[in-house]
């Protein structure tokens, strides 16, 4: 008897599943599932490759995508806007309507507001999706109660972040157009882990090349929390050299404590203050809201622990984090690791769910840079499992020779191939 | 390495039951889909100056890997991951991109250069980029439908000798001129 009702209530689902495609909302899916759905929750570049990959993997998977916008912007290449040297943000800008069309990935624009571990539910601002295997790449949320004075409704407005791509990159290129030439621009860099390591380095070089040719007069201070440059170091210095000598002032362990969005200023440690005509603090991170939300995040309070094949969190049973939330081992927290994460994590959980034997990790991590307008530099490495963590593999990691204009060419085609895997 | 591990598990009296000790070496899919952010889905590239690798003869592959790991072919991110695999994963590799379907891109290409490649091809060529370059001999690589920028960066580097051209290759390459050797190129990237 209890049978016959599933197999009913199974046949239901299925049908308003269909109806599903076309109006995008959640009726339907907070039944049963037929035990063979799984639910992604976050549309970067972590998500999309998930939902992607179980599908091509094995089409009878059900894969709900859910995200609250529909579009993505890549945080990769940002600073080329940022600097100027893109019109728009079109050419980092994703949809996801051949995910849909091309892979019958159902998605949802919903904001997730609760996950249940134990019911396997996942609350949305549209209804509850129920769900077998839950992936979570909710990317970053800021530790803005390490810095005093942050508010996270309105400081963001006045000292843009520009962490998170989107209004946030156009409200910093905004406030760089409009400063005066001669004003200083601050950057403040957190303590590591934070996203995409050499990030904040090559923002600093794409202001100075901006200022370069706009601003005389002006330069830009960078406060780095940490006790040296982060990533390609040697790199960024020879590129500062020899672009844009004496209009980058790194200043090393300098960490931002405090803020004066009044008075345009940031407090190095409560007591060095530093003014600025344009201010991008990048505040401390950890993992994205929903992770919290979930119960996925570790004693840190920071980060998500996870098994390094699967991407299981360690904390519950079929809750998977991926990108730049999970602890990796020693991947950095790039979009090309979400990318290498994200493949594993669906092979291991069709695997699962078909009881085949689940496989070992093997990623890659390749990261561009750009020092000006033509010039670019990477950090590559190939990853394993080894003794139940993520190690890169000897020999394999290491960073370009030299600034490079060939490098930069690569970079574009980086750029092209990574949106159109996640987006058809 | 499963073996190894549980060898040792039995050899030690210990029983590991961890997740870890009963997972699989990664397979040619799971070693092949991580190279798929710069190489495209599968291997199909939709980056100009990335090689597609879709339908690539394995031989080509793996002659590819070999040289950039020992470093005889000028390389930037290549030379480091090729590091990252053992020649078994190598081969693993190229037997999963031989396997794909060939991807068919979609360039602006020069009619007339197209024509004038295709005869180049037939007089010069054909012996080992078989099939109008659709297929190699040994480990002569695949041509149909790669891109055009990637053809010219590398053909730009055989001709500045940063990668050595093989023999017949040299033979045929040095009487032609730079527009004769354009017009190759765009040929086959025509070819579907």
């Amino acid at each position: 008897m209890t049978l016959d009702r599933r197999n009913f209530i199974k046949l239901l689902g299925g049908a308003s599943s269909l109806a599903l495609a076309a109006c995008a909302g959640t009726g339907g899916l907070s039944g049963p599932t037929g035990g063979r759905r799984v639910v992604v929750v976050g549309g970067g570049y972590g998500g999309t490759i998930a939902a992607k990959y179980i599908r091509m993997m094995d089409s009878s998977i059900e894969v709900v995508l859910i995200e609250r916008n529909d579009h993505f912007v890549s945080c990769p290449f940002s600073n080329l806007y940022i600097g100027g040297l893109m019109k728009d943000l079109s050419p980092l800008t994703i949809k996801y309507d051949k995910l849909a069309a091309n892979h019958g990935v159902k998605v949802i624009q919903a904001e997730v507001t609760g996950v249940d571990a134990a019911t396997k539910v996942v609350k949305t601002s549209t209804g509850d999706v129920t769900y077998d295997r839950l992936v979570l790449s909710p990317g970053i949320e800021f530790r803005t109660e390490e810095i005093k004075g942050y508010d996270m409704a309105t400081t963001p407005e006045i000292m843009p972040h520009a962490w998170k791509a989107g209004p946030q990159t156009v409200l910093l290129r905004k406030q760089l157009e409009a400063m005066k030439a001669g004003g200083n621009v601050v950057i403040s860099i957190p303590l590591a882990p934070f996203r995409c390591p050499p990030g904040p380095y090559e923002r600093a070089s794409m202001i100075a090349m901006y200022l370069k040719q706009h601003k005389p007069g002006s330069k830009v201070i960078i406060l780095d929390a940490n006790p040296d440059i982060v990533s390609k170091k040697g790199l960024f210095l020879k590129g500062w050299k020899k672009h844009y000598d004496g209009l980058i002032d790194y200043r090393a362990a300098k960490k931002v404590t405090e803020i004066d969005t009044r008075g345009m200023a940031v407090l190095v440690e409560g007591i060095e203050e530093v003014k600025g005509a344009v201010i991008n603090v990048i505040p401390p991170q950890k993992a994205g809201h929903i992770a919290h939300v979930a119960g996925v995040v570790g004693t840190d309070k920071k980060w998500c622990p996870v098994n390094p094949m699967t991407f299981e969190s360690t904390l519950h049973k079929n809750i998977h984090v991926i990108g730049d939330s999970c602890v990796a081992g020693a991947m950095p927290k790039s979009g090309y690791s979400a990318n290498s994460e994200a493949k594993a994590c669906a092979t291991n959980i069709v695997n699962a769910m078909n009881g085949k034997e689940l496989i070992d990790f093997s990623g890659i991590n390749t990261c561009y840079s750009f020092l000006s307008a033509k010039e670019a530099v990477e950090v590559t490495g190939v990853y394993k499992v080894d003794k139940g963590a993520i190690i890169a593999v000897p020999g394999s990691v290491g960073v370009s020779p030299d600034l490079s204009e060939t490098e930069a060419i690569y970079a574009e085609s980086w750029l092209k191939n990574i949106l159109t895997e996640m987006s058809t | 390495m499963t073996m190894k591990w549980s060898g040792w598990a039995l050899a030690t009296g210990v029983l590991a039951v961890s997740a870890m000790a009963q997972a699989a070496p990664p397979t040619a899919a799971m070693l092949s889909n991580a190279c798929a952010g710069c190489h495209g889905t599968h291997g199909g590239s939709a980056g100009p100056s990335m090689p597609s690798l879709a339908g690539q003869s394995d031989k080509a592959i793996v002659d590819a890997m070999k040289k950039f790991k020992s470093g005889a072919r000028p390389a930037t991110v290549m030379g480091r991951l090729a590091k990252g695999y053992s020649d078994a994963e190598i081969a693993a590799m190229g037997e999963f991109f031989s396997k794909q379907k060939l991807h068919a891109t979609n360039q602006t290409l020069d009619k007339a250069k197209i024509a004038k490649g295709a005869s180049l091809q037939e007089a010069n060529c054909g012996r080992c980029h078989l099939e109008d370059g659709k297929e190699g001999k040994d480990d002569t690589p695949a041509m149909a439908s790669q891109w055009l920028p990637y053809m010219q960066i590398q053909m730009a580097d055989y001709l500045s000798g940063k990668r050595k051209m093989p023999e017949q290759m040299q033979e045929k390459v040095k009487p032609m001129s730079k527009a004769d050797l354009e017009a190759l190129l765009h040929f086959y990237a025509s070819v579907k």
